[in-house]
């Protein structure tokens, strides 16, 4: 058994060492939201947080991780689809099939937490997920848009 | 000879009949190959009532079908929800809340919150209180197919069923009113209905749907229902929001890879890599004994799986497993092989004809200057997002599935095939997907499970696809390559022209029986005479035809299907032949365009839009496409910049859609949008190549995605002429590459006829 900090929560885990973060988010921890879309760190549907970093969970190993290191998924990425980033892709309906679309928000709010206001250009170096329904223009108003709720919720 | 006047496409591509016919063509190929029965596959009887259909067949006579209990969706609310189905469409609760049925399936498209709509429209209901459910295939077969088709390609979700959907919004609104006036004992027609409340005219007072659906639910369906006027629809045109956005946003949607019932398994498989090859031999002795390893499964002829308590554990087990492969005939061959065959085909004599007229041949004998030039488009895989997948139960005489498809239908036939059932002893649960594009038309992977589910009885058991399975096992985007000549007369005109296409037919390799005196003209879509897939210019002289060859590489419908290389044909040709006459390319068109006002319009607006006319001394360097597609008339305007070191960047595409009536034009843009991300992947980088048989691309490292950095900025011109419904998901797609391709011309002076155009000397980050 080892111990996962995931959502706030330490979990105890039983899986085999060599087991990537995934797969252990999925069928141990129950979390189905990251998705498997490569299995080579590629496409980004696999895409949580360690530490508010983003990190493409398919082709890391979970026992990497300790109880130290806070892992966030996109079940755990708001209570109630509050987060600006949520907020803003509801509000422009950003997501066609939606299977990417956990990876995407995840890797657009940890854009937002270390650059609060990105140009097109930072959102064209910091998002590399691909999407092949095409929702990449929404993603791109989403995530100035996310912005913008965002710096409106701080000043309020 | 096929006459002209008497050609029609095939317009009931992906519907049922077509998908059904799809399902039993992967079963007669899997059969084929097991070197016995082929041919002899058929549909599985409809048996005597089974106790299970019993049981389930008297509940709904008895208090109404709640078809929820079936579908993990709406599990819950339906336990409650018996006798308050107005109709097959339409449910409505006590609390006023409204279930709105969609036979076809969601996989992006938006097509779940269009039908909604149309329902809604005629049901006059409140739709802030709408919701939806999947009715199963199942139960489709129990009523008499009362849902239709569940089919969801060719982009006929909408157009396919608008008549029939509204008037299924239509009579459970008269049923709601007839309810509410024999409550109060009134005439119907003292009654209106608006917003879920209806009203009795002369006295005000009102009733709302809840407090009546019971009633309604009771009366016979009326004989006749008249549907609203257009100009009439309040919801239908609306760019309300999508029914399935919230919980795509915090990783509550269930898509099939995700579904988890109690004591499942886990199943990865590895199909033989080369089409119609056949396993020879696994040894399942050494992965018995790894960790959470229950089983090792054949599968057929040519797959074998292994199961596990976890998937990561069976993907890692089956990585680990011994399989030795006979390839078969396909094995031989490779690229080089397949493009020599296409090439033969170029000039060859052939048969097949699509569109004739005049005498393209003679014509361009005689014409005052011949173009000529000769184009490639690839094979393709969808590579949807989510892998294929599907779990299964299976105990002797009931067998149940759970799996993204763009066809219930074809599903469940497959799943009743594997299990070896009747089909009301196989219930399909329709779940989400993650991405279809014509891929989920075909039951394989759910055969699969089925097959494996058979080993473990009472065990639901989960096959995933890895990734590189996925790309393997596909049902490829046909490779084609084209010689188009054109001959102008001396006023620069065009006077005729011949399009020859060669190479693999998709009938032909999965329903033969549809083609026409060996004829496939879903190859000519966009370039027949008439129909929903005509093409868009008059030619005095012409002459489409195609030689077919085909491979053993799995053909498919790939979003789009076959415009997406006869738009390139035909849209970068006549930019060619423009060009060769001295003409700018929208002037080019006009005086073959003329019967064709719709195409016209769409083609004028993105010109307009774009600033085609000034252009050249604005230094912009600009490219047009217009098609005629399922039905609707679509064209683009591209914009790009070439550097100085080959790097090409697509700035801008302003595109137009005309589809006729438009049910909701936020999503109509969303489509639009996404078709140039799926249309620009497949040219810029798309391309599945045959080495020794077997698609040598095996995840996104090599069949790379159009990523952010590269999207251009889309604007959608919606432009609903009214009339008709005409197709949304698939049409633009076709004037993604040739418009870029026709604007690299005007910003290099350099015609790129192949694509992908990663061998093009072009530089894309």
């Amino acid at each position: 058994m080892s111990k996962l900090n995931i959502n706030g929560q330490t979990l105890e885990l039983d899986f085999d060492a060599d087991t990537p973060l995934l797969w252990v988010l999925r069928e141990q921890a129950g979390l189905t939201g990251t998705k498997y879309g490569c299995g080579i760190a590629r496409c980004g549907a696999c895409t949580v947080h360690v530490d508010g970093q983003p990190m493409r969970s398919c082709v890391v190993p979970a026992s990497a991780f300790g109880p130290a290191q806070a892992i966030t998924t996109i079940e755990g990425l708001s209570p109630d689809s509050s987060h600006p980033v949520q907020q803003a892709w509801l509000e422009l309906d950003v997501p066609q099939c939606g299977y990417c679309q956990s990876g995407m928000i995840m890797a657009a709010s940890a854009l937002l937490d270390g650059n609060p206001n990105p140009t097109d250009a930072d959102i064209d170096a910091n998002m590399t997920n691909i999407c092949r329904c095409g929702t990449l223009q929404r993603v791109r108003r989403g995530i100035h848009r996310a912005a913008e709720i965002k710096a409106q919720g701080k000043t309020a | 000879m096929n006459r002209p006047g008497s050609i029609q496409p095939p317009d009931d591509l992906g519907d049922a009949r077509a998908a059904t016919d799809m399902a039993w063509a992967v079963q007669r190929a899997d059969r084929q190959a097991l070197g016995g029965s082929g041919g002899s596959a058929r549909a599985p009887a409809i048996g005597a009532l089974s106790r299970r259909r019993f049981l389930v067949g008297a509940a709904a006579a008895g208090a109404g079908l709640s078809l929820g209990v079936l579908n993990p969706r709406t599990a819950a609310a339906s336990a409650s929800a018996t006798a308050d189905e107005v109709n097959a469409w339409v449910v409505i609760k006590p609390d006023d809340s409204v279930v709105i049925r969609i036979a076809r399936s969601e996989m992006g498209q938006g097509t779940l919150t269009g039908l909604a709509q149309m329902v809604a429209e005629e049901l006059d209901c409140d739709w802030s209180k709408v919701d939806w459910e999947y009715p199963s295939p199942r139960q489709n077969l129990l009523r008499d197919r009362v849902w239709r088709s569940f089919a969801t390609g060719g982009s006929r979700g909408i157009r396919g069923s608008h008549q029939y959907v509204r008037e299924g919004g239509a009579a459970a609104r008269l049923m709601l009113v007839e309810a509410a006036a024999g409550r109060w004992q009134v005439s119907a027609a003292e009654c209106s209905a608006a917003n879920s409340i209806i009203t009795h005219k002369p006295s005000g007072r009102t009733l709302t749907y809840g407090a009546v659906a019971n009633d309604a639910a009771k009366l016979a369906p009326p004989l006749e229902v008249k549907l609203k006027d257009p100009k009439d629809w309040k919801l239908i045109g609306q760019p309300v929001k999508r029914l399935d956005t919230a919980d795509k946003l915090n990783g509550k949607q269930v898509f099939g890879a995700d579904i988890q019932l109690p004591g499942m398994l886990n199943a990865a498989v590895s199909a033989c890599p080369v089409f119609g090859g056949a396993r020879k031999r696994f040894d399942a002795a050494k992965v018995a004994a790894m960790p959470g390893v229950k089983g090792v499964v054949p599968l057929d002829n040519n797959a074998v799986a292994v199961v596990a308590d976890t998937w990561w554990r069976a993907q890692k087990a089956l990585k680990a497993l011994p399989i030795e492969w006979d390839f078969g005939d396909g094995g031989s061959l490779s690229q080089a092989d397949i493009i020599a065959r296409l090439d033969e085909g170029l000039t060859a004599e052939t048969p097949l004809i699509g569109n004739q007229s005049g005498d393209a041949r003679a014509a361009l004998e005689s014409a005052e200057t011949l173009v000529e030039a000769t184009y490639s488009y690839p094979y393709l895989n969808h590579a949807t997002m989510e892998p294929m997948n599907a779990t299964a139960r299976w105990t002797e005489d009931f067998c149940e599935v759970w799996c993204p498809t763009q066809n219930g239908e074809a599903a469940h036939a497959g799943a009743a095939e594997a299990a070896g059932l009747p089909l009301e002893q196989v219930e399909v649960h329709k779940v989400h997907l993650g991405g279809g594009f014509g891929r989920r038309g075909a039951p394989d992977y759910v055969r699969q499970a089925v097959l494996i589910a058979k080993q473990f009885p009472g065990t639901p058991v989960k096959l995933l696809w890895s990734r590189e399975e996925d790309m393997m096992q596909g049902f490829f985007h046909p490779i084609t390559k084209a010689r188009v000549r054109g001959g102008l007369d001396a006023d620069g005109k065009l006077e005729a022209l011949h399009l020859r296409v060669s190479g693999q037919s998709i009938l032909a390799g999965l329903m033969p029986n549809r083609l026409a005196d060996g004829v496939d003209f879903a190859t000519f879509q966009g370039l027949l005479p008439e129909g929903d897939q005509r093409i868009s210019y008059r030619v005095e002289n012409l002459l489409v035809d195609h030689a077919m060859r085909n491979t053993h590489i799995r053909p498919g419908f790939w979003r789009g299907v076959n415009v997406n290389q006869n738009a390139v044909y035909m849209e970068c040709f006549l930019d060619e032949l423009a060009h060769a006459a001295g003409t700018d390319a929208l002037a080019f068109r006009e005086p073959l365009m003329r019967s064709n006002p719709r195409g016209w319009a769409v083609l004028q607006a993105v010109a307009e839009r774009s600033g085609w006319a000034s252009r050249q001394e604005d230094g912009r360097h600009l490219g047009l496409a217009v098609f005629h597609a399922f039905g609707s008339d679509v064209a683009a305007c591209a914009e790009v910049t070439v550097e100085a070191d080959d790097a090409l960047r697509i700035k801008r595409i302003v595109a137009a859609t005309d589809p006729g009536f438009c049910v909701n034009p936020q999503q109509t843009e969303a489509q639009v949008e996404g078709s140039f991300v799926y249309g620009l992947s497949a040219l810029l980088y798309g391309e599945c190549t045959v080495r020794d048989g077997q698609i040598e691309q095996r995840n996104f490292d090599t069949f790379p995605s159009l990523q952010i950095s590269q999207m251009p900025e889309v604007e959608t011109l919606v432009m609903p002429s009214g009339g008709f419904w005409g197709g949304v998901g698939e049409p633009t797609i076709a004037v993604a590459a040739p418009a870029v391709l026709n604007a690299i011309f005007a910003a290099t002076g350099k015609r790129c006829r192949e694509v992908p155009l990663k061998r093009s000397g072009l530089k894309f980050a």
